[in-house]
């Protein structure tokens, strides 16, 4: 069996704890959350961190609750609680469909919402539900708290403004999309190889359509596509304001497809991920719609 | 099972391992080795622990194809924990850096020259923990000047391709050999005079039989008795002793392989792979146990994968589909060193066999062996060797016939499949075909599947999708194979030069208990149940009172193992005959207990009676008793009851099968869904029906996986793109659906009791059924597995790829 | 680095390396071999055991990071006196093992389903077991077996 290589741990005893711990040891230092993208990295030798910072225990960083006009998700949640949180598949439904796709239930009860979103994995399922869903991740380091929105979290592959000595704390969603509202809803669809393999491609739509069935609100994310920030902006601003109608989805799909990067791999060319950018948006798109007003599905 | 062990016992839970459920003979049981895997107590090699065992990694080659310039082996060996690190230079001394395969080659244990490939040994390292064994990996520093590799075998052959074996005096090519089968002349002939010729190129691309447990040893050499002592996971460990003894030299009264419980074999564990003998020259090196076991990388990139044939078939038939001749063209990728396991005269296995199911009159096929800078090996994953890449073949083949013509796959295959009365039946390439009713499996698999209206139901989808363009598209796959398994007779068939038969050897105790001391090795498939089961139904002994031993070199009699659906076949009609031998001389004993004439006995399963007097009798149990007893025998009759059989079996046995899928395509995403499987199988008779469809449910498993998303490809460097279960996907419970079983039972005319095997039925029975069903529901003439999404919908847009390469 | 666990209700104390894998550790050092493993990646669930009552792949936790915590096995299923789990009666019952190497992880899962949901459906049971691989039985018995034990213990009360 893989194993890894020699390193140090430490169990923090809180999150000035956690960042003490990282500032000491410099940037051979490692978080570890659920572990479950980190430890295959360090098995693999790909990874090998000097010291391992285990948050586990941490309980400010657990826990889904609503604070004001936000969903809080805190960093160490696991994906099975994500998955079975009321509040927050009422909210925001496209969290239950991509938690429902992560991996598979045991790995869910291991890896940790803000392990997922540290990790930025191309094809990382949370990223664009969360870009979707306009969350800002809180992020604490020594200097305090800073936020930053999902749209300039990620700085590449595998790469987060989160810093050396920084701890992600939680991410907040803003309830103005909230599938509570009337005309209001999200939706996340992947496809994938087999049943908890990573995404060809997914996306997640959230909108949020007046009386009229104007789009007043949207939001497209992207995975596994070379998705800017995984969002596809250019959908959106195109949606934005206008009527929808089946004809405007497509074309937001057409959009999110040509303004997409991505890269050929096993799981398929670039044609067909491109294609399926465009067209797993427009089934995230109508399937949100749908949710958020049963009554507009006859238009589309 | 009794009523006793039904649900909604209240109380205590029964032990379903009392025993009370057991029939006298044939029938459904509660496995007996359930008992200790249940409770996490089986005990597979990792599980091994000897005092003072130290622990070997393997150091491998990044490179597909590479000149070794230099190995300093200095770092790693001053490591504090390191005991020995081992180098092809170190084998050289011992003239064990190649060794023979079992198919007239040599294969490198540890790299002396080159690198041939991604993952093969360059460097064995034994140190004290398994931990600091791999870290020591990194301290070895191997210099290495790239070559360019070969990865598409059909460059393999190209007059400017780099020769990978290039050691050999003379060699200027990377040809193995040309085979052939059949009758070029009348197939010929067949062609010219065909009404319509159907062909199609198709790869079966290269996948691996991924067993859960990986490959693994612990080598023990005792340096005082020099008696070695090998804890492996040996599908054959009979043929392993006779091998290890071949090449190191020990000689085989002090050898001892022991297979402990085995966690999934399906041919992985057939080969002796260059980290057992590492393992091995290492204890005699250190004087102290070595145990080695591969992790999940290794095994996928080094041991033996299965596969890899490149397919031009052709088919000629009348105008409304009725075969008149076959021709096949193989290329065949055998990776770096001619590895395959299997019989030695048939390079391409049992890869002629491909005529299937059908009647046709005339048949020819040509393989060509070329090496590539892949891993060796080919014949495995339960592929009765090469019969899985005949079947689907054959099976696509119709499909292609019947689309041509605009004919239902179905009926095709209605009016080509053998009658009853064409058995036995020798096919165009020289099988002989024991027993069959092919009409009678194929009409109940269309029966339960409900095959005319599975075909109304795609037609009114195909209407709704043309009016709405939305909604998925339905597909129904056929496939009708014919396996040939249980090899074989001595004279056609050797594994390594040791003939295929082999042995049993049953003794009965004087209480009337018993022990069946078997050649075989069950890596899951219950032969502790259904052997007993066997010599239950033979001698009326109940099979808990009858213990299976196998796996032991010291305690069985010799034979070639467990592989190719050869265990019941031969194995079993080896226990049969044992059994029969006991119960003759039971006869003689029974006759000197109610001195009356042998011949006045009548046996009613367990006991002896006097014709027309059921009273006087005596039972095994007396019998053996008595047989251990002072009791005078008869002139000539020995004592005791024990007996032996080494079985010859005089044919292989031919099960059947006919398989339907059905299958929902996403057109817009490329996505499959496997809505039903019906699968009826004929393997003669059932000794245990439930192991019987526990076997059939796993293969069916097997087809989902290739069909849909098994493969190993690589990309131009050499680079294996499958080398973890991230990348090389096996099917999960979503993507089974429940399967639908029904079977036939045509006895098998040669085999004592009429059973075939059964193990790989549906292994090579099935992917063709789901590949069929995909392309039905396309539209779509042909496309490679793995279907994954992609290629599906590549093969929608008229684009289909290459399986085996990297998607560029 | 001191590790205190608690295995089936045992407990144990360790002098480990920080980089020890759970599974290493119950194999190797607590000599609990039924806990198998059959990748590296977390993909096959082969090491599936209990931390503090939920199932997780035991190859990808640090035995480090266990302690303090629970640990449940397949060795922790038989009752006090040897009586076995309901499950180990139904997959013995329903044929849901062959080689046998997956059944502890399936077993540790599959309890953990029905201890939360007594009456799954098929479609429950499969998502529970997605992330465990097994090779032999195309998983139709170990569904069975699944069925037929939260059958039984509705039947038993």
């Amino acid at each position: 069996m893989q194993v890894p290589a020699h390193f140090e741990y430490q169990r923090a005893t809180s999150v000035e704890d956690a960042i003490a711990l990282l500032e000491r040891y410099g940037p051979e230092s490692r978080i570890v959350a659920g572990g479950h993208s980190l430890i295959p990295m360090m098995k693999l030798r790909l990874a090998q961190p000097e010291l391992l910072v285990d948050i586990n225990g941490l309980a400010d960083l657990g826990g889904i609750s609503l604070a004001g006009d936000v969903l809080r998700i805190g960093a160490m949640v696991r994906h099975a609680e994500l998955l079975a949180s009321v509040t927050a598949g009422t909210h925001f439904p496209l969290l239950h469909d991509a938690e429902r796709v992560i991996a598979d239930p045991v790995v869910r009860n291991r890896g940790t919402v803000g392990g997922s979103v540290c990790q930025a994995d191309p094809s990382e399922d949370l990223s664009a539900a969360f870009t979707a869903l306009r969350a800002t991740a809180v992020i604490e380091g020594s200097a305090g708290v800073r936020r930053v929105p999902m749209r300039e979290f990620f700085h590449g592959p595998y790469q987060t403004a989160v810093g050396p000595a920084e701890v992600l704390v939680e991410l907040q969603i803003p309830l103005s999309n909230s599938a509570t509202l009337a005309g209001s809803s999200s939706a996340y669809l992947k496809v994938d190889r087999r049943a908890g393999d990573w995404a060809v491609a997914a996306a997640a739509a959230v909108l949020r359509i007046d009386r009229d069935s104007v789009v007043t609100e949207v939001g497209i994310g992207l995975t596994a596509v070379g998705a800017r920030q995984f969002a596809a902006v250019e959908a959106e601003d195109f949606l934005r304001g206008r009527q929808l109608t089946g004809e405007h989805i497509a074309e937001a799909g057409d959009i999110a497809a040509q303004h997409c990067s991505p890269v050929a791999d096993q799981r398929g060319p670039v044609d067909y991920k491109r294609h399926l950018a465009g067209e797993l948006a427009r089934r995230a798109l109508h399937a949100a719609a749908a949710r958020a007003d049963l009554a507009i599905i006859g238009r589309l | 099972m009794t009523a006793a062990l039904t649900p909604g016992t209240s109380g205590r839970r029964p032990d379903p391992f009392a025993g009370h459920a057991s029939p006298m003979g044939h029938g459904n049981m509660v496995r007996k080795e359930d008992a200790r895997f249940l409770r996490g107590r089986g005990r597979f090699v990792d599980d091994i622990r000897l005092p003072g065992m130290l622990h070997g990694a393997v150091l491998r080659s990044p490179y597909a194809h590479a000149r070794i310039l230099s190995i300093d082996t200095g770092g790693a060996e001053s490591h504090p924990k390191v005991r020995a690190v081992i180098t092809g230079a170190d084998l050289e001394r011992r003239g064990m850096a190649w060794i023979p395969t079992l198919s007239h080659d040599v294969a490198a244990v540890l790299a002396t020259d080159k690198v041939r490939y991604q993952g093969q040994e360059v460097a064995f390292v034994v140190a004290e923990d398994r931990y600091a064994a791999r870290d020591a990996l990194s301290l070895i520093e191997v210099e290495y000047e790239p070559l360019e590799p070969v990865i598409d075998a059909h460059r393999a052959l190209a007059p400017d391709a780099p020769v990978i074996r290039d050691e050999i005096p003379g060699r200027t090519d990377n040809h193995i050999f040309d085979w052939e089968a059949g009758d070029a002349a009348a197939t010929e002939a067949a062609f010219a005079a065909a009404e319509h010729v159907s062909s199609c190129e198709m790869l079966y691309p290269r996948v691996h039989p991924a067993p859960l447990e990986t490959c693994g040893i612990v080598a023990d050499l005792d340096p005082v008795s020099g008696r070695l002592v090998v804890y492996a996971t040996a599908q054959a460990p009979h043929a392993h002793r006779a091998l290890y003894s071949g090449i190191i030299g020990i000689p085989e009264n002090r050898i001892r392989i022991i297979s402990p419980d085995i966690g999934g074999g399906f041919g992985n564990k057939v080969a002796i792979y260059p980290g057992y003998l590492c393992a091995v020259i290492a204890t005699s090196i250190t004087g102290a146990p070595v145990k080695w076991t591969e992790d999940r990388s290794e095994n996928l990139m080094s041991t033996s994968f299965a596969r890899d044939f490149h397919m031009r078939g052709e088919i000629a038939a009348t105008r409304d589909g009725r075969i008149q001749g076959l021709r096949v063209q193989v290329l065949a990728d055998h990776g770096a060193f001619n590895g395959t396991s299997q019989p030695s005269k048939f390079p391409a296995g049992f890869f002629h066999i491909f005529t299937g199911s059908y009647s046709v009159p005339a048949a020819h096929c040509t393989v060509r062996g070329v090496y590539t800078n892949k891993a060796p090996g080919g014949v495995a994953y339960a592929c009765s060797f090469r019969i899985t890449e005949a079947s689907y073949l054959v099976e696509r083949l119709v499909d292609v016939l019947a689309f041509d013509l605009g004919l239902d796959a179905a009926e095709v295959r209605r009016r080509n499949l053998l009658r009853p009365e064409q058995f036995p039946y020798r096919c165009a390439t020289g099988w002989e075909y024991d027993s069959g009713d092919y009409p009678r499996a194929f009409e109940l698999a269309l029966e339960m599947a409900g095959y005319d209206e599975l075909r109304r139901e795609q037609a009114r989808g195909r209407r709704t999708r043309a009016e709405t363009g939305e909604g998925t598209v339905m597909g129904i796959g056929l496939s009708f194979f014919t396996e040939a398994v249980g090899a074989g007779p001595r004279k056609d068939m050797d594994i390594g030069g040791f003939g295929m038969a082999d042995a049993a050897e049953l003794r009965v105790h004087p209480t009337g208990s018993a022990e069946l001391r078997l050649s075989c090795m069950s890596q899951g498939q219950g032969h502790e149940t259904t052997f007993a089961q066997i010599v239950s139904e033979e001698l009326g002994i109940s099979p808990d009172d009858i213990e299976v031993i196998e796996g032991d070199t010291d305690r069985t009699p010799f034979g070639l193992g467990t592989y190719g659906s050869r265990s019941t076949p031969v194995s079993g009609a080896a226990a049969v005959m044992a059994a029969r031998k006991v119960r003759e001389r039971a006869r003689l004993v029974a006759a000197a207990m109610l001195e009356v004439s042998a011949d006045d006995l009548v046996w009613d399963k367990g006991r002896f009676h006097v014709r027309g007097d059921r009273a006087a009798g005596v039972g095994i149990g007396e019998i053996a008793l008595a047989a251990h007893s002072g009791l005078e025998l008869p002139e000539g009759v020995e004592g005791q009851l024990d007996a032996t059989c080494v079985y010859n079996p005089p044919n292989l046995t031919f099960p059947f099968g006919a398989y339907l899928c059905v299958v929902d395509v996403d057109p817009g995403t490329g996505q499959v869904t496997v809505r039903r499987f019906v699968a009826v199988d004929d393997c003669g008779v059932r000794i245990n029906p439930a192991i019987v469809e526990g076997q059939v449910h796993g293969g069916l498993a097997d087809g989902i996986g290739m069909a849909l998303m098994e493969v190993m490809a690589f990309d131009t460097d050499g680079n294996h793109l499958g080398a973890s279960f991230m990348d090389y996907l096996l099917p999960t419970s979503m993507e089974c659906p429940s399967w639908e079983l029904g079977k036939t039972v045509t006895p098998s005319p040669h085999h004592p009791i009429g059973a075939k095997g059964i193990g790989e039925s549906a292994t090579v029975g099935s992917p063709a059924a789901v590949v069929n069903a995909v392309l039905d529901a396309i539209g779509v003439r042909h496309a490679d597995m793995p279907l994954t999404p992609a290629h599906v919908w590549s093969a929608i847009q008229g684009r289909p790829l290459r399986t085996d390469l990297a998607i560029g | 680095m001191r590790v205190t666990v608690t295995v089936n209700d045992q407990d144990y104390i360790r002098d480990v390396e920080p980089r020890l894998l759970l599974v290493h550790l119950l194999r190797d050092e607590l000599g609990l071999t039924g806990t198998h493993w059959g990748c590296d990646t977390s993909n096959c669930g082969a090491c599936t055991v209990w931390l503090d009552r939920v199932p997780v792949k035991s190859c990808t936790v640090l035995a480090v990071m266990a302690s303090g915590s629970s640990v449940r096995t397949v060795e922790g299923l038989e009752r006090r006196g040897g009586e076995l789990d309901q499950l180990q009666v139904s997959f013995a019952l329903c044929h849901g093992l062959q080689c046998g190497f997956c059944t502890p992880g399936m077993l540790m899962t599959a309890r953990w389903l029905l201890d939360r949901l007594p009456d799954p459906s098929d479609v429950e049971i499969r998502e529970a077991i997605s992330g465990q691989t097994c090779r032999c039985t195309g998983y139709e018995n170990i569904v069975r077996s699944i069925r037929h034990a939260a059958e039984s213990e509705r039947a038993a009360g």
